[in-house]
């Protein structure tokens, strides 16, 4: 009768922002993490943005989620809008409240804006993130895996145009990373994604454009395109190839 | 369930244990009946003495309660204060930790002056042993709240309302249950302090009484009562938290 239109996931391509990043700085007192940084993610596009810890990743998207204020620069929406506000966020761990469901974190946003959560929707993303079994539990009673996918579901309940990540993936084994990575990708394919990583091979299967970051104060190298739809295969010849350029830029940096 | 039948048996036989100690020391060490009475002799003052007791029971589990309740409201109201404003929680933490180098029970003869015999003095005497454990590990908590949790809560729109309702008091909720466990120990030693120096009612003013007429198995009769609440009050505090704390792994796992 009234359903919301659960059939797409993500909003539609005409519904698509990117992000526009310009002359961004972030110092602390004398100590410059970066400055001068300007980059473009496309509507759409999925970046990944690779550095080693400490160059300044997590702050950085933490400006452009409007978390954190910058020392200069400007970040807006490709449509001239704001950026905060139209984001969904994803950080370093699954963030789960353990005292709330694992269906009550997915609706999360509705309780903290004091709307009525939309139980429908919900329930169809936790199908989709394949935890229907699991709805009434509480994190704890969950491994780390399904954690990770209901901060998935969380993250899409929000219907935001952008998703920001920071290194979500980070702390769940190999074989767990590679089936969340593929749900993400797959979940997120419309959406404007921004992933920080360590990880090259993280990087180089779900990313379309790879940024990196190094240095002191750190700069952006020039984009890398790799071609192929996401998520990819970790065998093909794309993937081995972005990998083995990106450890060589790596060692290149270390020494 | 298995183990808490467990934990209850062996509650019961520490119990018994520690019983037939005590009467194996009163009837074979030959201590005089004034010095320390046996459990049957002091059975029997508790049941001669039941409503006097009952009474004078009431009065003090009144000041415990009392005492508790106004001492963590005033805990949990002063820690509230001090996150949300920088400026109240400079002045006021100086003053709190200086409050505490006070020795409170030395303080008991002044507070029977300015509040009389009555309960009003007990419940303060108290209240200012309470609420600070309470401010102490609620504000704690209160300032530790994960970082994760409050950016995920502000990129999802929440108001500082919102975020405070929803996420910073449920996070401190752990931290405030330790300050609770604590406060719920030391509160019958508050009200019983305070009858000591100067009562007219409740179990520490009851032994007092029986201890200068050499009544000591009525002096045993009111310890006996009074540890039976504080016993009773700690459970009812672990079973209150175990409640509320559903969702935090040690203590959902008993």
């Amino acid at each position: 009768m009234n359903k919301p239109a659960v059939a797409d996931a993500t909003p539609g391509k005409a519904g698509q922002i990117g992000i526009r990043v310009r002359d961004l700085a972030l110092r602390f007192h004398r100590h410059v993490i970066f400055e001068n940084l300007s980059f473009d993610i496309e509507p759409g596009q999925f970046v990944a943005l690779l550095g080693s810890s400490g160059v300044g990743k997590s702050s950085l998207l933490k400006i452009i989620a409007g978390l954190q204020s910058p020392s200069a620069g400007s970040v807006t929406a490709t449509d001239g809008g704001p950026v905060p506000g139209r984001i969904a966020y994803m950080g370093q761990q699954d963030l789960l409240y353990p005292w709330l469901t694992l269906r009550q974190n997915v609706t999360l946003g509705a309780r903290l804006r004091g709307e009525k959560p939309d139980l429908d929707w919900a329930d169809h993303l936790i199908e989709r993130v394949g935890l229907t079994k699991r709805r009434d539990a509480l994190p704890m009673m969950l491994s780390g895996g399904m954690r990770q996918r209901a901060a998935i579901a969380r993250t899409l309940y929000e219907r935001k145009q952008i998703v920001l990540m920071d290194e979500p993936f980070s702390a769940l084994d190999a074989i767990t990373r590679a089936s969340v990575q593929d749900l993400a990708a797959e979940l997120l394919a419309d959406a404007t994604a921004l992933l920080i990583t360590h990880d090259p091979m993280e990087a180089c299967r779900l990313g379309k454009v790879l940024l990196v970051l190094s240095g002191g104060p750190a700069k952006l190298d020039a984009p890398m395109v790799i071609p192929g739809a996401i998520p990819r295969h970790q065998d093909e010849p794309h993937v081995v190839a972005a990998q083995a350029a990106l450890l060589r830029r790596f060692q290149e940096l270390q020494s | 369930m298995k183990s808490s039948n467990l934990s209850r048996l062996r509650g019961l036989l520490i119990f018994v244990g520690l019983i037939a100690i005590w009467w194996a020391v009163t009837a074979l060490s030959g201590i005089p009946k004034f010095m320390l009475p046996s459990p049957a002799s002091v059975a029997q003052a508790i049941w001669v003495q039941r409503a006097m007791l009952t009474h004078h029971t009431l009065v003090t589990l009144s000041e415990i309660v009392l005492g508790l309740g106004f001492g963590l409201a005033f805990g949990a109201v002063l820690a509230l204060a001090m996150i949300l404003s920088k400026t109240l929680q400079s002045w006021l933490m100086p003053v709190i930790v200086v409050s505490q180098s006070i020795p409170v029970f030395a303080m008991a003869p002044l507070l029977v002056l300015w509040f009389g015999f009555g309960m009003a003095s007990k419940v303060v005497m108290a209240v200012l042993i309470i609420f600070f454990p309470v401010v102490a590990a609620f504000y704690d908590g209160l300032r530790r709240t994960d970082k994760g949790w409050l950016d995920l809560a502000r990129t999802m729109g929440a108001t500082p309302y919102a975020e405070m309702r929803h996420v910073r008091l449920i996070a401190a909720l752990p931290a405030f249950g330790s300050g609770l466990r604590v406060a719920a120990a030391v509160a019958p030693i508050g009200a019983v302090i305070g009858e000591w120096v100067g009562a007219s009612a409740g179990l520490g003013f009851m032994m007092l009484n029986a201890n200068a007429r050499m009544q000591t198995d009525t002096a045993f009769a009111a310890l006996f009562i009074l540890a039976l609440v504080a016993v009773l009050l700690w459970q009812g505090v672990d079973l209150f938290l175990k409640r509320i704390l559903y969702w935090v792994p040690d203590s959902s796992a008993n």
